[in-house]
């Protein structure tokens, strides 16, 4: 073990995992707005937006992120579409992350009890408020652990878009290591760094839900 | 002057002539169970009916009828004059979303879980439906919230959210979450059937203020010393059927019905010692 080449090699991992930390967080946020949306459409009554949405969900929860990942990098430019890497990376990870935060919100709906949003209904709500105002912020603070859980999955997750040659942490450190042929090293302060996030981000978390407690 | 004005003024007993709630023939099956046969019954502006019988009776759907939170099958239900949850004439058709937010508008329910909004302060339960439903502005909304929780007695715990507060407390909240928006009836589902005993009180207290004041109301309970001194009229609920009707004494002294008989005798039997 050398631990000098680690500090060599720092800055460019510190580079990438901030590329990681971003393409994650935008893929959990653009995931987000999936979910809640196919959420939505599940729960309206509406049968096809029900059918459309239990497909979504069935496709992306049940292919590996990798074959996803890989589909939309060389089939879209097959029927025309160009995409750049981080394009293609940051879509299958938001459109993976879409599948699970809908069926998260879906489960944290059906933990609201039914006289809640029939109180609003009693005093004339109109159902777009009832969803906004009742019943989705209190889906939002139940599944807060559960998306929480999500974040730092999609997090190391996202190690698999290397193989579309996005420059994040992995990729950074399979070039590093194939340059200085010091894989161990590299590889153990990359794993450092990603534990080190995600323990940042399990700390965000916690102190999240005990905000969201006490109001 | 004074004679113009009063010539104005629509004769008063037009207005009463139209009962606030008239039920006529109103059923309802779950599959092949009949929960409400042939129900008929009058609520008159300023009356307080109470609704007592049995667990399974029906009492509550029939309550739960009067706003459309439950869809009654045969029938009619009027609020006003204006037919409930159907359009006139046949063959009827249900109402729209935006037709029965209108009616509900009118329309008060105090639930017996409470159901305030956890995520909102008490003051902010009570300002919701005047910001969405009223179309108040923020501040205006937040004065008169703080005025109905100072008529039930909470102006103190404007602040504090529903987690906080006595069960007791919360249906106060709740109740003046309801009489915010001025409506012109409210319905009470067992509205202290989820509080400890020692809770009672305060929310029943709150009620009779309203009756005082003339509020029309139909009270789904068991809280037969309510129903006796508060109520105008009782209405004793059997297998879906209003199996004896009139004043607390009518019901409670006077009536020789044997069900009615019988389920006092178990209220009398249980609160003795």
């Amino acid at each position: 073990m050398k631990f000098s080449v680690i500090l060599d090699a720092l800055p460019y991992l510190l580079g990438a995992a901030v590329t990681t930390v971003w393409v994650s967080l935008l893929g959990v946020l653009l995931g987000q707005v999936i979910g809640v949306l196919v959420c939505v459409a599940r729960q309206s009554g509406n049968r096809a937006a029900d059918i459309a949405g239990g497909v979504y969900v069935s496709f992306f929860r049940g292919v590996p992120l990798l074959i996803q990942l890989l589909l939309i990098y060389y089939m879209l430019p097959l029927i025309g579409i160009d995409v750049p890497p981080l394009v293609a990376a940051v879509g299958a990870l938001s459109l993976a992350s879409g599948a699970y935060v809908s069926e998260i919100y879906r489960g944290s709906l059906n933990a609201v009890p039914h006289g809640q949003s029939e109180a609003a209904l009693a005093l004339g709500f109109p159902t777009a408020t009832i969803w906004t105002r009742i019943l989705l912020p209190q889906a939002f603070r139940i599944s807060v652990p559960a998306l929480v859980n999500e974040l730092i999955l999609l997090l190391k997750a996202s190690s698999l878009i290397s193989v579309v040659g996005v420059a994040e942490l992995t990729r950074t450190s399979q070039t590093i290591s194939a340059s200085n042929y010091r894989p161990l090293e590299i590889y153990l302060a990359a794993g450092c760094i990603y534990l080190a996030i995600n323990g940042a981000l399990a700390l965000f978390g916690t102190l999240l839900e005990r905000r969201l407690q006490e109001g | 002057m004074t004679a113009v004005s009063e010539a104005a003024a629509p004769p008063a007993a037009a207005g009463d002539a139209v009962p606030m709630v008239s039920i006529r023939g109103v059923g309802k099956s779950f599959g092949t169970n009949e929960v409400l046969r042939d129900i008929d019954l009058t609520v008159n502006k300023s009356e307080v009916v109470c609704l007592i019988g049995p667990s399974g009776s029906g009492k509550s759907t029939l309550l739960r009828c009067v706003n459309f939170l439950e869809v009654y099958d045969r029938g009619d239900i009027r609020i006003e004059g204006k037919l409930v949850g159907y359009t006139e004439g046949t063959p009827r058709r249900r109402q729209s979303n935006r037709e029965l937010r209108t009616l509900r508008r009118n329309v008060g329910m105090v639930f017996q879980q409470f159901n305030l909004w956890p995520h909102m302060t008490a003051l902010g339960n009570v300002a919701e439906a005047l910001v969405q439903v009223r179309g108040m502005d923020k501040a205006a909304a937040a004065a008169r919230a703080r005025q109905m929780l100072d008529r039930v007695g909470l102006a103190a715990k404007a602040d504090a959210y529903p987690a906080r507060l006595s069960g007791g407390q919360q249906q106060r909240v709740a109740i003046a979450r309801v009489i915010a928006m001025e409506p012109h009836l409210m319905l009470f589902d067992e509205p202290t059937s989820a509080l400890d005993p020692e809770l009672v009180g305060e929310v029943l207290q709150v009620m009779r203020d309203l009756a005082a004041d003339g509020m029309t109301m139909v009270v789904v309970t068991h809280e037969m010393g309510f129903a006796a001194n508060v109520a105008d009229k009782v209405a004793f609920l059997d297998h879906g059927r209003i199996a004896a009707f009139g004043t607390p004494r009518e019901v409670f002294h006077e009536s020789a019905e044997p069900r009615v008989r019988q389920f006092l005798q178990t209220y009398h039997e249980r609160n003795s010692f």
